[in-house]
């Protein structure tokens, strides 16, 4: 397959997808970079002067920065973790033998098709309101004070609801996995004495691995990114209570206006992107051959 | 293998795993019916939003009237199918090279491209909006395919790449020798063959586009504004506007929902993004 | 017209030499059999001389002209797959027309020529199936007929029938040595299948590691190995080899004599020996015998009626006349 003539077609095939990656990773990395260095207002009109790592200091020392932090890595392991639980279980149960199962499994599937706005829209003001939401009604019904989930607890409430979202790739990704296991297997588990627990523990579970680790990859990535659950429910708050970095860094370049002090959290985020990505990809790559 | 498995066994499993899924699905099913009340009616209690009166269709025209759906929802249109479009304009090539002619550094190239996918948005935020504002290019429909293209290209090659593995290379060979130019081996011979593979990464990717929501909030504001855009718009309430809030969010997933529901079978390929078999 | 000369030819995958320089002749016209053992590069020769490999030095050339820098499509050759390679999206009517759509022919000429393959290869009644829908004998068959319409100056085969069972085998054996006939088109053809080899070959070349062992007819490389490489490897069952003490009797570092020239007998012979396993295959019958010659059981083929008890001493003769000798370098000793 391989003759020059190949080898120099693959490489003009190659190029504009190589070169348009490029530009769009090198240009505006290179300009971000460059910002962070500057005092950059887009409100104050005037020179832009060099600050060196001024408003890398601001970021990082504003108390905003740690609970922003924080709350990302709440958000990014507490999603991962209720998906990932409920995925397998949701996997499992759709196995088993029963009827109308493709009818189940659209509405399993369902939340994945639904944009993250309307997701959040939805849960917060028909959900989770607590005079007129259906959790409010029903605490009510039963005799309980409402919850009132944006006001006491939106990092939970927003982790929820982006699970929501999530939950079905994770049940997609685990369930086709779940039905490539060979069911000998199973069976010759089951007449060496093996009971459930031990066979979920020592056949299905190790199965399932390269699955999970395929969603904890993928979402992973999307997930440090969450921004419109946030925008359009609690806007970061009440306070900075459910700010993760990327709705800090929003809150900074565009509703400050403050360019460089943007930047600056921009390769703060980028460098902690990375930090993830290189433990990430060693885990798929060891995968991807396998 | 075929253990009987009694009807009482399968009625159990059925409502169990029947009502999570319901659980699971209730917020779309609830929308959908909200959509239909007036607005009083709306936000009464559950069980009298069921049984109770006050059904109507006015909540979809007051939305068209008062947010425009059809711009909107053209725009996704345009911006999803376009993103993709020209995506895959770029990503057959390359991943027929990669798949075809892999060199040494293939791997390599591959992981690196998907290592752009790290890139959080938000780290180059700034920089794209600026350019996008200096060109000229804010809110405008076009540069928001771009920026969607370029968001979904690694997924787009790594999942071609994937499909396109598993087709013989001899057979691309045998077009070869049978007198078919790059051109046509990849127009008449690979596209055709890998058409399943093709038609989930299409589906997907138009999911991912339709309902991103970063670049899509940040970069629009009237003009090219897609459905994203508009349902944020209903954010902060106005008086009583469940029924609209259902009507619009109705109309804003509908399409998604019934296209990811039709192709299901090629979805799941796409989703597991040729990683789990 | 195909004439094919191989002149220095090499092929390195990076560091690693798979064929040192070789030259070989292919006249037209000529059924040329490529055999070795798995690996030894005769698949790889075989895309040299397609061109979907460069070679790394040397010259091929193609009825006098050379073709070493020429691509795939314009050497005028055509290749049938293992795989069979077929477009599994087409129905076998636009399989086979595909290398005459690219062409540039009009729609009336192609249907012509298929219809034409159609009939010489028995698919007519299959012209409009996937080759999904086809049995693995027609979908050579298709194969076939997708390399005939574009009146190539040569046929390149690799391993075409390894994926049918047996009876099929036999089958396509005859199906291609009458094409073969009739065309009088050059083939080169790549087998493991001995069988195949002997009886369709005009020419074996037989390779070892990317080396030519040995050109000739089926017959000559029978009768007359040039070196134990070949004395093993053509033949089934294989030759008897014997080093040692029996050999050095006969001044040679090896002798070889086949399994169908040792007479066997209850009272007298040249060497003593105990029979082991039999194989009764009906027609003839296979005796695994341990001699004291060498530790290696010897073979012996009988007619199919001998019957001989496991354990059984018996005697074995070598016809003189068929005793092949190598020398210390494995070399034939005339
Ligand atoms: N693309 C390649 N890159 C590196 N090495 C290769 C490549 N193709 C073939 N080889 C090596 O070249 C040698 C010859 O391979 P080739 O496929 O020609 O063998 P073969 O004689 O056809 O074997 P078989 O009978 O098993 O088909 C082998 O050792 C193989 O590992
Ligand atoms: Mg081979």
């Amino acid at each position: 397959m391989a003759t020059k003539a190949s080898r120099a077609a693959a490489r003009l095939m190659i190029s504009p997808a190589v070169l348009l990656l490029l530009g769009w990773m090198i240009v505006p990395l290179a300009l971000t970079l460059y910002f962070s260095f500057l005092r950059y207002n887009l409100i104050t009109p005037g020179a832009h002067p060099f600050v060196g790592w001024e408003n890398y200091y601001w970021f990082v020392t504003d108390p905003s920065f740690k609970v922003a932090m924080v709350n990302t890595l709440q958000l990014v392991g507490g999603v991962l973790l209720i998906t990932v639980v409920g995925g397998v279980i949701f996997a499992l149960l759709l196995d088993l033998p029963m009827f109308g199962q493709g009818i189940i499994r659209i509405m399993v599937i369902a939340p994945f098709f639904v944009m993250p706005t309307v997701s959040a829209l939805v849960w917060k003001n028909m959900l989770m309101n607590p005079v007129n939401g259906i959790f409010g009604q029903i605490a009510k019904a039963f005799g309980f004070q409402p919850i009132d989930f944006m006001g006491q607890i939106p990092l939970l409430s927003i982790i929820l609801i982006v699970s929501w979202q999530w939950l079905p790739f994770a049940t997609l990704i685990l369930f086709t996995a779940m039905q490539s296991l060979d069911r000998e297997q199973l069976e010759a588990a089951e007449m060496d004495g093996a009971r459930w627990p031990s066979r979920f523990i020592y056949i299905v579970l190790p199965h399932l691995s390269r699955a999970i680790t395929v969603v904890i990859l993928i979402q992973t990535i999307f997930l440090l990114s969450v921004f419109a659950e946030i925008l359009v429910t609690t806007n970061g708050g009440p306070g900075t209570a459910s700010t993760n970095l990327t709705y800090l860094i929003y809150v900074s370049s565009l509703l400050q206006f403050d360019v460089g002090m943007g930047s600056a959290g921009g390769v703060i985020a980028i460098i902690l992107a990375n930090i993830v990505a290189i433990f990430l990809m060693r885990m798929i790559g060891k995968n991807l051959d396998a | 293998m075929a253990r009987a498995v009694s009807t009482k066994t399968k009625v159990i499993n059925t409502a169990i795993v029947g009502t999570l899924g319901f659980l699971v699905f209730f917020p779309i099913l609830w929308i959908a019916i909200l959509s239909f009340k007036t607005e009083e009616n709306a936000i009464r209690a559950p069980l009298e939003v069921l049984f109770g009166s006050g059904w109507t269709f006015e909540s979809y025209f007051t939305v068209q009237a008062r947010s425009d759906y059809f711009k909107h929802f053209s725009n996704s249109v345009i911006i999803s199918v376009g993103s993709t479009f020209f995506g895959l304009l770029i990503a057959v090539p390359a991943a027929w090279a990669m798949a075809f002619v892999p060199a040494k550094r293939t791997k390599d190239l591959l992981m690196w491209m998907l290592s752009t996918k790290m890139l959080p948005p938000v780290g180059v935020l700034v920089p794209i909006y600026l350019i996008f504002r200096d060109l000229g290019i804010l809110d405008t429909r076009s540069g928001l395919v771009f920026v969607l293209m370029m968001m979904n290209l690694p997924i787009i090659i790594w999942m071609l790449y994937t499909y396109f593995k598993e087709i013989p290379g001899e057979i691309l060979e045998a077009a070869r020798m049978d007198g078919a130019t790059l051109r046509e081996e990849i127009l008449y011979v690979l596209t055709p063959m890998a058409v399943p593979g093709i038609a989930s990464t299409v589906l997907l990717n138009i999911i991912l586009a339709w309902n991103e929501a970063f670049w899509t909030l940040n970069l629009t504001a009237a003009r090219a504004a897609p459905l994203t855009q508009f349902i944020a718009s209903y954010s902060s309430p106005e008086g009583l506007f469940y029924a609209k809030l259902s009507a619009a969010s109705v109309m804003a997933i509908a399409p998604i929902l019934i296209l990811g529901w039709f192709s299901q079978k090629q979805l799941v390929r796409g989703l597991t993004f040729g990683a789990v078999k | 017209m195909g004439r094919i000369i191989l002149d220095k030819v090499t092929k390195s995958f990076g560091e690693v030499e798979v064929i040192p320089p070789l030259d070989l002749e292919i006249d037209d016209g000529e059924f040329v059999v490529f055999v070795g053992p798995s690996g030894c590069g005769k698949s790889t020769l075989l895309r040299l001389i397609a061109g979907l490999e460069d070679v790394s030095g040397g010259h091929i050339s193609i009825d006098g002209k050379d073709a070493t820098e020429i691509p795939p499509a314009k050497r005028g050759l055509a290749m049938v797959f293992q795989s069979y390679a077929l477009y599994p999206h087409m129905s076998v009517r636009k399989n086979i027309a595909f290398p005459l759509r690219m062409a540039g022919l009009d729609k009336a000429e192609q249907e012509k020529r298929v219809m034409q393959a159609a009939e010489v290869l028995n698919l007519t009644d299959y012209l409009d199936r996937r080759p999904g829908q086809l049995s693995g004998g027609q979908r050579q068959r298709v194969a076939i007929g997708r390399a005939i319409v574009r009146e190539p100056a040569a046929f390149l085969f690799d391993e075409p029938l390894s994926n049918l069972d047996a009876a099929l085998r036999v089958g396509m054996r005859l199906e291609i040595s009458e094409l073969h006939k009739r065309l009088a088109t050059t083939m080169i053809y790549v087998t493991h299948d001995q069988v195949e080899a002997m009886t369709m070959a005009d020419k074996i070349v037989v390779l070892q590691a990317g080396v030519i062992e040995q050109v000739g007819s089926p017959l000559e490389l029978y009768q007359r190995p040039r070196n134990t490489f070949v004395a093993g490897f053509i033949g089934s069952p294989k030759m008897n080899l014997i080093g040692g003490a029996e050999a050095e009797k006969m001044g040679a570092a090896t002798i070889g004599i086949r399994p169908e020239h040792i007479e066997i007998s209850d009272t007298e012979g040249t060497w003593k020996g105990r029979v082991g396993v039999s194989e009764h295959l009906g027609s003839d019958t296979f005796f695994h015998v341990q001699t004291e010659a060498s530790p290696e059981p010897i073979t012996v083929r009988t007619t199919g009626e001998k019957a001989l008890e496991y354990g059984q001493d018996v005697f074995l003769t070598p016809r003189p006349e068929h005793l092949h000798r190598f020398d210390a370098a494995g070399l034939r000793i005339e």
